[in-house]
């Protein structure tokens, strides 16, 4: 029976989801490219391996211990959807992964495997700046686009109209590598979690996808016995949890930060997250661009309106763009409601 | 299908927008960077409306409907988000109103009006921005911009691109760019796709105000053919409203001296065209295809991009000129005034007829022949701000001793007018030199062929048994895929502005392509109107003049101009 299956309905039965944090179904997504493939000439793979979120390094750990199982994954893209239909196959990476491990990617391309598949093959290194949206999939199809660095409106979705206007597929590092794992039939339903801050034992480890952050913390090692609280999702982007709210399951792209309560300043952690909000806004919408903006003003004034300050972040929960805007309102909100009131 | 907008059903078609559907039924969504003829962008978020079931704000210029969807435009979440983003673009816009060309048009003023606006609820944080200028004609300004893009896109659509967003987030700005060979040809489209006048001509009315004080000075007006059915929409008149002679009342009252009508040079213009096309087809070693020049933003981009077609460009000078030369001179000697004392003010369209008045070759006896140029959107600020109600006016006429043109002349403003308006002329003048060999020859009348807002239009025509090719370029984005074929045409057109001059860079906000084809229509139907003189040629008083000028060998001062490359 497992013999029948092609990878699709493989990564469908295995129930993979994107990577980056919004969870969108990988089978779903490689169903709109192949559909498009129909009735389109060409169309484009992107290996997203920007890790754009300050602090997670599941990609880092992929490209270097990895590396021959997400080429793997690649291959069997670009041989599930037609090699004569695949035009380029872009390697996406931020500039410190391109510097540390494309070369060890290069080596794998060079083997006699995927020397063919190395053809297409390009590398394109993500922008510094700004940092954070260059790793959304429609910002990157913008980059490699020749175009300007911000988020595209969709629909059309990238698999419909993407790179020069073709359909184009971007996933994550960590999906081509679960992808290689799920057509070996070694896919155990893991995904990486990266654990950073006031712990014991850092680093990115393999744990079943649905997790609580306790179940995390505890099957780490990690759980403190100090007063703490934690940040999941990523490190600027993410919801702050009390160490009684840890049953919440880990979002976002599988950080857990831990944070000693005693030794964190709330206030400049707060204002390294403005700071960051405030240069990576991509400067398209102006809930983001302007409230971003305006949080850092008012938070530096003593005695400021603090109405306004949350109808701004309000304002950039309804009305943003993209997902950064909400994760400032979801980061600062959560902030607000679960550590500093308590 | 069908959907709910604040409980209310209505029917809906798919690919629709949410903004296109409400607005389609009379119901109220602000916007600020949406423009019909512009991609959406969804970035100023002051359309967010709310949808049932979903966790966001939706745009309403971005989302298109689905059957069932339930919209909510006014709830308190939208307000509360819409008020807020207004807000914020305000903080990033410091108002100059009290000089601002846009203040009785004004969205920003509007929302302020409609939505109880604090409109200084965030301080300023533009003030330092630097003002770009292109040449005399258009110009950035940074401290008003509300980073929509609109510019950078109008700008791409030209295929200019000349504009870019330059860095990013809060610091962001709309930048020139550096390269090389890029130049701005001061089209203006910028400046018609700007919600808040920081891209704008550069205005000069200032200047005009200040002339028209000026006890010494006799200051006279003209005004250029397609804005006589612009105006109007200034000032609730219908779209395509010919309001010429309620335009000669307004500027008699603003305290002009003598009012002319450039429709009177455009005939100029057309004698002196089309005896050179005539020239060059009788010419075996004459420069083809013969292009028009009467668009400066043309011919900046021909001397900037393309110096080897300069050969090509008529060498008649554009219509605001011509008209301007028969004031300076012949009105002038008639009139037993001295020239230099005499102010013309050129009002027009266009941004880029600021610059070529400028140009030093067009000078007469010392001195620009067009002293200022003033928008169509100036002209009518200037107006608004003397309490002058255009649409109330009576009308009256032009200086007698010049005329309002022949029918060949009131289709200059649209493209493929002036090709239109030079064959009409170019044909009668073939059959003219036929008929003295005693044969029959009957020359066209309507050139259909070269009408409308298409991006490029073309026909063989015959003058008098000869086949002439010509083309029509609506919109200087569609001349380089010409340039591979372009030898085989005996005459092209060339407008930088989609649409000709009525679709100009200083017409009134907004333009789009359905105004465009309205203001078309209006044109086309004064050409109609004028069933005794619908050839240049027909113009009996600008025939004496063309005569007097040639018998004064005054060509080369009056009807003729030259160009240089300017990207060396």
């Amino acid at each position: 029976m497992a013999k029948t299956l092609n990878i699709l309905q493989k990564i469908e039965a295995a129930g993979l989801v994107g990577r980056g944090g919004a969870r969108y179904p990988t089978a779903s997504k490689w169903a709109s490219f192949q559909a498009s493939l129909k009735t389109r000439e060409i169309g484009y793979l992107v290996i997203n391996g920007a890790e754009g979120e300050p602090g997670i390094k599941k990609d880092a750990y992929l490209l270097t211990e990895k590396t021959e199982a997400v080429v793997n994954g690649v291959y069997l893209a670009n041989q599930f959807f037609g090699n004569d239909k695949i035009k380029k196959i872009y390697f996406f990476l931020k500039h410190e992964y391109y510097r540390d491990y494309s070369k060890k990617i290069k080596a794998v391309l060079d083997t006699k495997k995927y020397r063919a598949l190395s053809k297409k093959v390009e590398f394109f290194i993500k922008p510094e700046s700004p940092m954070y949206i260059c790793g959304e999939e429609t910002s990157i199809i913008n980059i490699i686009s020749g175009r300007r660095a911000e988020p595209r409106l969709k629909p059309p979705f990238p698999t419909q109209s993407g790179i020069h206007n073709h359909p184009t597929l971007v996933n994550n590092v960590e999906t081509f590598y679960d992808i290689s794992l799920v057509a070996a039939d070694t896919y155990n339903g893991h995904r990486l979690y990266t654990l950073g801050g006031a712990v014991k034992h850092r680093g990115v480890f393999s744990l079943p996808a649905v997790m609580s952050v306790r179940e995390v913390l505890q099957a780490t090692n990690n759980y403190q016995d100090f007063d703490f609280f934690v940040m999941t999702g990523g490190e600027v982007c993410g919801e702050l949890l009390r160490s009684d709210q840890l049953q919440a399951p880990v979002e976002g792209s599988g950080l857990i930060m831990v944070f000693d309560r005693k030794k964190t300043d709330l206030k400049k952690l707060l204002a390294y997250w403005l700071k960051f909000y405030e240069t990576e806004s991509c400067g398209l919408c102006t809930a983001c661009r302007e409230g971003a903006y305006r949080l850092r003003e008012l938070s530096q004034q003593t005695n400021y309106d603090q109405r306004l300050f949350i109808d701004l972040l309000d304002n950039l929960e309804d009305s943003s763009f993209c997902a950064l805007g909400s994760s400032l309102a979801l980061t600062v909100k959560s902030m607000m409601e679960n550590i500093t009131k308590k | 299908m069908i959907i709910k907008i604040n409980n209310k059903k209505y029917s809906a078609a798919k690919g629709q927008t949410i903004l296109e559907v409400a607005r389609e039924h009379g119901i109220k969504i602000p916007s600020l960077c949406h423009h019909p003829d512009l991609d959406v962008r969804a970035s100023c978020r002051v359309c967010v409306v709310e949808i049932a079931g979903r966790q966001k704000l939706a745009t309403a210029c971005s989302t298109e409907v689905e059957d069932g969807l339930e919209v909510y435009t006014d709830s308190a979440r939208v307000k509360k988000s819409r008020n807020l983003n207004i807000e914020l673009i305000f903080a990033s816009h410091i108002e100059k109103c009290a000089t601002c060309t846009l203040r009785f048009n004004c969205t920003l003023l509007d929302l302020a009006r409609d939505y109880g606006i604090k409109i200084t609820r965030f301080p300023d944080r533009k003030a330092k921005r630097k003002t770009y200028k292109f040449a005399n004609a258009v110009e950035i300004d940074g401290t008003q911009c509300i980073d929509c893009g609109n510019c950078v896109e109008a700008c791409h659509n030209q295929g200019i691109d000349f504009l870019k967003i330059s860095g990013h987030g809060h610091e962001q700005e709309i930048q020139p760019v550096k390269a090389k060979g890029s130049a701005c040809i001061y089209c203006g489209q910028c400046a018609n796709a700007c919600p808040v006048a920081a891209a704008q001509e550069q205005g000069q009315w200032q200047q005009v105000e200040a002339v028209l004080k000026n006890k010494k000075k006799i200051v006279v007006a003209q005004f250029a053919p397609s804005i006589r059915v612009s105006l109007g929409e200034e000032f609730g008149l219908p779209y395509g409203y010919n309001c010429a002679k309620k335009i000669n009342t307004a500027l008699k009252q603003l305290g002009f001296a003598y009012i002319f009508d450039v429709n009177f040079g455009a005939d100029i213009t057309t004698m002196t065209e089309a005896e050179e096309l005539m020239e060059r087809i009788n010419d075996k070693k004459a420069v083809f295809p013969m292009t028009t020049s009467c668009c400066p933003a043309w011919v900046a981009y021909a001397e900037f991009y393309h110096p080897e077609l300069l050969p090509n460009l008529t060498t008649a000078r554009s219509p605001h000129i011509h008209s301007a030369g028969a004031i300076k001179s012949y009105f002038a000697r008639q009139k037993g005034i001295n020239p230099k004392n005499i102010e013309v003010v050129s009002i027009v369209p266009c941004t880029s007829k600021k610059y070529e008045a400028a140009r030093a070759e067009l000078n007469y006896k010392g001195k620009p022949l067009v002293d200022h140029v003033l928008t169509t959107r100036e002209f009518a600020y200037i107006l608004k701000k003397n309490k002058i109600d255009l649409a109330k006016l009576p009308e009256s006429e032009v200086e007698p001793l010049f005329n309002d043109g022949s029918g060949a002349a009131a289709i200059y403003g649209a493209s493929g007018g002036v090709m239109e308006s030079a064959l009409r002329t170019a044909a009668s003048l073939a059959c003219a030199q036929k008929k003295t060999k005693n044969k029959l020859c009957v020359s066209r009348l309507e050139f259909k062929e070269v009408r409308g807002l298409k991006g490029f239009k073309e026909a063989t025509v015959d003058l008098a048994g000869k086949k002439v090719r010509v083309g029509v370029v609506n919109g200087i984005a569609h001349f380089e895929a010409l340039l591979p074929k372009l030898s085989k045409y005996h005459y092209i057109e060339v407008m930088a502005c989609p649409g000709g001059c009525l679709g100009g860079g200083g017409q009134p906000l907004p333009t789009t392509n359905a105004i465009r084809q309205k203001r078309l229509e209006g044109m086309y139907a004064i050409d109609k109107g004028k069933t005794k003189m619908r050839r240049a040629h027909e113009n009996k008083p600008m025939v004496e003049y063309y005569q007097w000028v040639k018998e004064n060998k005054l060509e080369s001062k009056l009807l003729h101009t030259k160009f240089k490359a300017t990207n060396k």
